[in-house]
């Protein structure tokens, strides 16, 4: 095939304000204009969004998931960073 | 129907048995698969296998009922059908997107359905003849699709599970569609009816091939089911849709093409007769009605817009370049 691939894009949709938006799906479109068009047909076609961000998927900087262990392992440990790790008499009432 | 994804799906796979032991544990204890996660090469084959065949099965099976949509009734039939054929294509989207998860491209995904290396289901190698085919195909075609896919929306791989939420969520509204227009039908004339009697005829059985072979025939069946790609067998599966629309016929007022259709008592379901294998695996192998007809058709569509993706790319190129040039100025 001589055809150049079509970018990836990533679709995150408002469903209403008050809520962040959220990841909803990819698709591929040339431009960023054609996302955004894309992205209404594809994935707002029942009233799902308010707002819709297309990001190039090459753009997205995701962590190693082979290093998902020194990455998040080191807040396993460190349970003072929860009320529940406070002792406080139940007599003070609810804190 | 995409139960027939898995035919001929090859889930062998080379890891040790540690690691295979280390990821069914993982799919035991019902946590998903994400694409990062290690999977088994078996696992992630047969699930490529069947999603770009599911993909492709919502694609073609725009054809038979678009070909309807400058023909319906109504201006109320017109405006649903055309917002059902854009849900299959928008349903076919989704799909590919979680496919290309597991490292295949969109334009391999493609290739593989225009060469005829990958199949599609054989239900969309039926020709929609008349009116009363839009009907049944919404309701018994979509109907075991909804069957098919329930189950599919807790697949132990996270992005095809999450597709199918959304596809299922739209799917009930194609199902009732069809149903109504059988009603409507049933509800009219006696020609109207005939109508509606020949289609649930000729789509009857076709649609209970859409579960695909029997489990006994269903060969790499166990090792999906211990994956928990899919959940149900085949023969489970078609004997629920059998229960389930048996009675929706009889409010219609049709009859099953099937003279060996009853009641049992004794296992709270239907018996039937024997599916005609020879037809299905004809049709499987590409000597169905409309096999020649809808591959043309895709490659047609495919051919004839390749200059709007030309043009489009081309477009975007010239523009991204116009503004680095004023962005270095």
């Amino acid at each position: 095939m001589t055809e150049k691939n079509t970018p990836l894009w990533e679709v995150f949709i408002r469903a209403r304000n008050g809520l962040s938006h959220k990841h909803v799906g990819s698709l591929h479109a040339v431009d960023a204009e054609m996302a955004m068009q894309a992205a209404r047909d594809v994935y707002t076609r029942r009233g799902e969004g308010q707002s819709v961000w297309v990001v190039r998927s090459s753009d997205i900087v995701a962590s190693d998931p082979t290093e998902k262990e020194t990455m998040f392992e080191p807040t396993g440990s460190k349970i003072y960073r929860h009320p529940t790790f406070y002792d406080i008499p139940e007599d003070v009432g609810h804190m | 129907m995409y139960s027939q994804g898995l035919i001929g799906a090859d889930g062998s796979t080379h890891e040790d048995a540690a690691f295979l032991e280390a990821f069914q544990k993982r799919v035991d204890a019902e946590l998903k698969i994400e694409p990062n996660d290690p999977m088994p090469a078996g696992y992630r084959k047969t699930l490529v296998r069947q999603i770009a065949q599911h993909a492709h099965s919502e694609i073609v099976g725009m054809l038979p009922e678009g070909n309807w949509i400058t023909r319906a009734p109504t201006l109320r039939r017109k405006a649903a059908l055309l917002a059902k054929v854009q849900d299959e294509g928008g349903h076919g989207l989704y799909l590919y997107s979680a496919a290309e998860t597991l490292g295949v491209s969109r334009e391999e995904l493609v290739d593989q359905l225009l060469s005829g290396k990958a199949k599609y289901s054989s239900i969309f190698n039926y020709p929609a003849i008349t009116w009363a085919d839009i009907g049944t195909i919404g309701w018994l075609v979509d109907g075991a699709a909804i069957m098919n896919q329930i189950p599919l929306c807790r697949c132990s791989f996270g992005p095809y599970a999450r597709a199918m939420i959304r596809v299922c969520k739209e799917e009930s509204f194609h199902q009732r569609q069809g149903y109504e227009i059988m009603l409507t039908l049933c509800k009219g004339s006696e020609e109207q009816k005939a109508m509606a009697q020949d289609a649930l005829d000729r789509w009857w059985w076709p649609s209970l091939m859409m579960f695909g072979p029997h489990d006994a025939d269903s060969t790499h069946s166990d090792q999906s089911m211990a994956w928990k790609i899919k959940r149900f067998t085949n023969d489970e599966l078609r004997q629920k849709f059998i229960d389930a629309t048996v009675p929706q016929a009889e409010f219609l007022g049709l009859t099953m093409p099937d003279p060996d259709l009853k009641w049992n008592e004794q296992k709270g379901g239907y018996d039937h007769g024997e599916i005609d294998w020879d037809e299905f695996w004809r049709v499987v192998k590409g000597d169905g009605i409309c096999n020649r007809d809808r591959m043309k058709a895709r490659r047609k569509a495919h051919d004839d817009n390749a200059w709007v993706r030309e043009a489009a790319l081309a477009y975007a190129e010239k523009t991204a370049a116009r503004e680095t040039a004023v962005a270095a100025e």
